[in-house]
């Protein structure tokens, strides 16, 4: 597809316009029950078997709003630092399509609950604050299989199967006010603002946000406009971009694809676009022209939501600590520089390493065994560093074993190996593989004994004071005992021997 | 008293009293009442469904609580017409329309289920205007209803087959559903009670949809009290409609009992006479008023200027709301599927099918309200008609405040002739000049039988309104007023209704 479309390369894009970027982020709550109704969220039940009346759309039900819902969504607002309206409604949005029960949303127009908010972005050493517009609530929609034809869409479908399950899942719409001021950084602070978003909502346990399931999905707004231009270019609005990557992907090909576009003194068209994961291109959609009359008006089955200021305060007063809060905390805690914080977020090392020195360790050593030995298993491996086979717990436990000096440094890598390795805990595996340092001085001052006796020539120049050559005596130790003595008290035992008898 | 002819022309009250005493089974009644539709309403045709097995499994049931000494509702054993816009999961629910012949829900309605529970027998669901929209029934897509009074006249409408069934004897009480006077027209051009309740008085879960804003389920019956005793049963609180009134039911039966008026304030709306209504029903009326005053009522006139336009905000609100509660018939889950040949595509379907399925008035409002929402007409029609309906409200508070209840008549003309008005859209919508104005504010109101008019000899309406949540005040001055004319007239008007004897030949 994209051999179709004319490119410019981006850093002469950026050369010559500047991008507005603009997000609208829907996220599933993770409440136990619907929107409107009290059947199950539960993700992958058997199709069409959470459903009922309400949420079918049936002849005569009627929608009754989940009060976990609006809290959720309140929440969200104050963390996102919104005004919480004190009155406000839901609105249908009208419109035909098959997984749509009702061929209505219910959803929220110009009465939005959270309007008016920010959030803060840092991207490479830039701190960026994200206007929120606004924050609304809506019900989702049913999901479409369509079977035969080549694009998936139900145009040239052979069939189309509908699983109702999803249909009224409580659905939360985050929109930013229109983004400029990013410049070459703009595909980078979209996936930032969609990472701290996704970050934000775990944190506030209002949605598991699983973008593989689709509990969080993107419409990314893009639009160009020649440096020093008084006005913002058309916009486009590539749809259901749903993987970080996939957001930085998208905003850099639309400013590619529209400043070839303006290079060739066209017009970028105001449309909607589909975003295509595989190659990581858009193609157009519905242009504004054809855009549907959505013809919004006030739900009259359901009554305002008001909700009483005593409430959304003692909503506040509950919020847990924020992200942002967080990181600012555990980077004094641990006395790291922004650089350090920055290459910690960066592996997205920061939970682990909390977890980690919450079980026990110090943060130096947390860091240390993330950063270093863990992140080269998660890169060779090609996974991200959570789903390593290794839990916080046991790299704490490990970090102890070398504290005490059960384990130095090379026994550590290997009991870390084993435990990646399914072999069972650090504790299980030092002592079934014998892999614990040889403390007891009586063995390895006969080893210290026999080394020397076996290497008279650099014994002779310790004995004459050239100190550094024990490198070499301490690593035939440990040659000798197969790694396992303690490099440090080996050191210490020949030093004694060669220069203190003397 | 068991004779089939006397069981069937005994009131709601009389009926649960008799089957309570043990005097007649609530079989016996339902068997009666039965026999009664099989008499006569291949004439009026006021029934889509018949429910003859679960009527009488309802009724045993009823009689078994009663022999095992279980207490008895007010209106445990009586038989009932259900509008077919109600859902029952053992009966089909068409609305009167195509698209959903042969659809049978999966739940009951509240009210379905509440009247169930009151141990009342539903004996089957009845004929109506397609999804509620028009005065006349005869937009059902099953043929229209007749009224036993003359059978070549409309029994009123939408919910025209409750009214008939309740006016021929059929069934004692029915219930139907008032958005723009589908209740109280019927009513009063059948010569029985009907009753608009306040808005949200009674659920509307399980009503299908035509203006969710305006839709109220309510009591139709040969009876204020019998009235008054279904209003009772079926209303309160349901937590499935979030529209629904958190409030005790008003005290309706025991102002249908009080029936007293001595004192009231009763205000006539100065708006509602004149040219357009029928000088019959003008007479009617005036003498209604006058004997509220020789009852002791104190009577004003009152002005609410704004109900002049009730009319045209009602045709711009109700079809709004149906343009979009009406979009769900697209034949992809439920109902009528057209042109599904494995061709065409689900958008042809959906055109196909709702091309096909719906009839011509649906069609007329699923297009004025489509347009009237349509981005750049919002603002100019239904914002506006919004903002009018609020005035609306307003000169119903202002004149609340000088009176206790308000009259009018309730339909501008007595039942007019099948076929008479169905290519006049606009003469058909006059029929619900009066009544619309309390949909609009969602205050409740009654229609109670004031006369004939001597041109026709055909009933009138008195149309009584109350504010919102005072019910109570529309029962008293209803049943004062049914107790003063019944002994002017030495019995109920019904009584004088010619048009069912003549088709029932000799069985009367």
């Amino acid at each position: 597809m994209s051999g179709l479309i004319d490119l410019v390369a981006f850093g002469d894009a950026m050369a010559r316009y500047e991008p507005v970027i603009g997000l609208e982020t829907h996220v599933e709550l993770g409440t136990n029950t619907k929107m409107f109704c009290g059947c199950p969220t539960t993700f992958g039940l058997e199709p069409n078997s959470a459903v009922c009346p309400v949420c079918l759309g049936l002849p005569g039900s009627l929608p009754v709003a989940n009060r976990a819902a609006i809290e959720y969504t309140i929440r969200i607002g104050l963390a996102l630092n919104c005004t919480i309206a004190s009155w406000c409604r839901f609105a249908r949005k009208n419109y035909f399509y098959p997984d749509m029960p009702k061929d209505f949303q219910i959803s929220q127009y110009d009465e939005p609950l959270c309007t008016d908010g920010s959030l803060e972005v840092a991207v490479e050493g830039q701190k960026f604050r994200i206007g929120i517009e606004r924050v609304h609530l809506e019900e989702d929609t049913g999901k479409s299989l369509h079977v035969g034809g080549a694009t998936g869409r139900i145009h040239g479908a052979d069939y189309s199967l509908v699983d109702y399950n999803r249909a009224g899942i409580p659905l939360v719409e985050v929109v930013t006010k229109p983004i400029p001021g990013t410049g070459a950084l703009a595909p980078v602070v979209a996936r930032a603002y969609v990472t701290e978003l996704r970050d934000l909502l775990r944190a506030l346990k209002v949605s598991d946000v699983r973008m593989e399931e689709g509990s969080l999905r993107c419409d990314v707004n893009t639009s160009l406009a020649p440096y020093g231009a008084t006005q913002w270019g058309t916009r486009t609005e590539t749809k259901n971009v749903n993987s970080l990557r996939s957001v930085e992907r998208a905003v850099r090909f639309e400013i590619e694809r529209q400043a070839a576009v303006l290079d060739a003194g066209g017009k970028v068209v105001q449309e909607t676009r589909h975003f295509h994961e595989d190659s990581g291109t858009t193609t157009a959609g519905r242009s504004k022209e054809e855009a549907q009359d959505y013809r919004y008006f006030p739900e009259p089955d359901l009554v305002p939501v008001a909700p009483e200021a005593s409430w959304v305060e003692e909503i506040r007063s509950s919020l847990p600590e924020l992200p942002a809060t967080r990181r600012a905390r555990l980077q004094s805690e641990w006395g790291l520089s922004d650089l350090d914080m920055a290459a910690l977020l960066n592996i997205g090392a920061l939970d682990l390493v909390a977890a980690t020195v919450a079980a026990g360790a110090s943060a130096a050593d947390a860091r240390k065994w993330w950063l270093g030995e863990l992140a080269r298993h998660a890169n060779s491996a090609g996974v991200e560093l959570p789903e390593l086979a290794i839990t916080p717990a046991q790299v704490a436990r490990v970090a102890a074993l070398v504290q005490d000096r059960t384990l130095n440094d090379k026994l550590a890598r290997q009991v870390i190996e084993a435990v990646l390795a399914g072999e069972g805990e650090p504790d299980q595996i030092v002592s079934a593989q014998g892999l614990a340092v040889v403390t007891d001085d009586g063995a390895l001052t006969q080893t210290v004994e026999s080394v020397i006796a076996a290497n008279p020539e650099v014994a002779d120049k310790i004995r004459a004071g050239k100190t550094p050559a024990v490198g070499a005596l301490v690593g035939e130790v440990m040659k000798a005992t197969r790694g396992r003595a303690d490099a440090a008290r080996a050191r210490e035992l020949i030093l004694q021997r060669l220069t203190e008898g003397s | 008293m068991s004779h089939p002819t006397d069981l069937v022309r005994l009131t709601a009250a009389q009926t649960a009293a008799a089957v309570a005493a043990g005097e007649v089974s609530a079989v016996e009644v339902t068997q009666a009442h039965l026999d009664r539709i099989a008499a006569v309403d291949t004439d009026v045709h006021a029934f889509l469904h018949v429910a003859h097995d679960s009527a009488l499994a309802a009724a045993a049931a009823v009689d078994r609580k009663r022999t095992a000494g279980e207490p008895l509702g007010p209106l445990a054993g009586v038989p009932l017409a259900l509008k077919d816009v109600l859902t029952t999961a053992d009966m089909p629910t068409t609305c009167g329309s195509k698209i959903l012949e042969n659809w049978r829900p999966p739940y009951d309605a509240t009210v379905t289920r509440r009247l169930r529970q009151a141990g009342v027998v539903i004996l089957g669901k009845t004929n109506m205007d397609e999804f509620a929209m028009g005065s006349s029934t005869e937009n059902s897509a099953f043929g229209p209803s007749h009224n036993p009074w003359d059978l070549g006249r409309i029994p009123g409408g939408s919910s025209g087959g409750s009214s008939a069934a309740v006016a021929s004897y059929q069934a004692p009480i029915g219930i139907g559903t008032d958005t723009g006077g589908s209740i109280r027209q019927p009513a009063a051009v059948c010569g029985i009670v009907g009753t608009k309740p306040t808005y949200g008085g009674s659920s509307r879960y399980g009503l299908v949809a035509f203006a969710s804003s305006l839709d109220t389920p309510g009591p139709l019956a040969r009876t204020v009290l019998d009235a008054a005793l279904l209003h009772e049963a079926m209303s309160g609180h349901d937590p499935c409609d979030s529209t629904s009134v958190d409030a005790p039911v008003p005290p309706v039966v025991a102002a249908a009992r009080q029936a007293d008026v001595s004192g009231l304030r009763v205000g006539v709306v100065a708006e509602f006479g004149g040219d357009g209504y029928q000088p019959g029903v003008l007479a009617r009326f005036a003498e209604a008023v006058e004997l509220l005053e020789s009852l002791g009522a104190k009577v004003f006139e009152v002005s609410c200027p704004h109900f002049k336009y009730a009319l045209p905000v009602y045709y711009l609100i109700a079809p709004s709301e149906c343009s979009s509660n009406l979009a769900r018939f697209d034949a992809m889950r439920y109902g009528l599927r057209i042109g599904d040949d494995g061709q065409a595509s689900a958008d042809e379907v959906m055109s196909l099918t709702r091309e096909q399925g719906f009839g011509a008035e649906v069609k007329r409002r699923i297009m004025l309200g489509t347009y009237a929402l349509s981005s750049g007409y919002y603002d100019a029609y239904y914002g506006k008609a919004q903002q009018v309906r609020t005035l609306i409200c307003r000169d119903f508070d202002a004149a609340f405040e000088q009176v206790d209840v308000l009259v009018s008549p309730t339909t501008p003309t007595t039942a007019f002739a099948i076929g008479e008005r169905v290519d006049d859209p606009m003469a058909m919508y006059l029929a619900d000049l009066c009544t619309i104005p309390s949909d609009l504010a969602g205050n409740a109101a009654i229609s109670v039988p004031c006369g004939l008019a001597s041109e026709d000899s055909l009933p009138v309406g008195l149309q009584i309104m109350s504010p919102v949540l005072a019910d109570d005040r529309i029962y008293r001055v209803g049943a004062a007023v049914e107790a003063a004319l019944e002994q002017r007239w030495g019995g109920p008007l019904l009584d004088q209704a010619q048009g069912l004897a003549q088709a029932e030949g000799g069985t009367r």
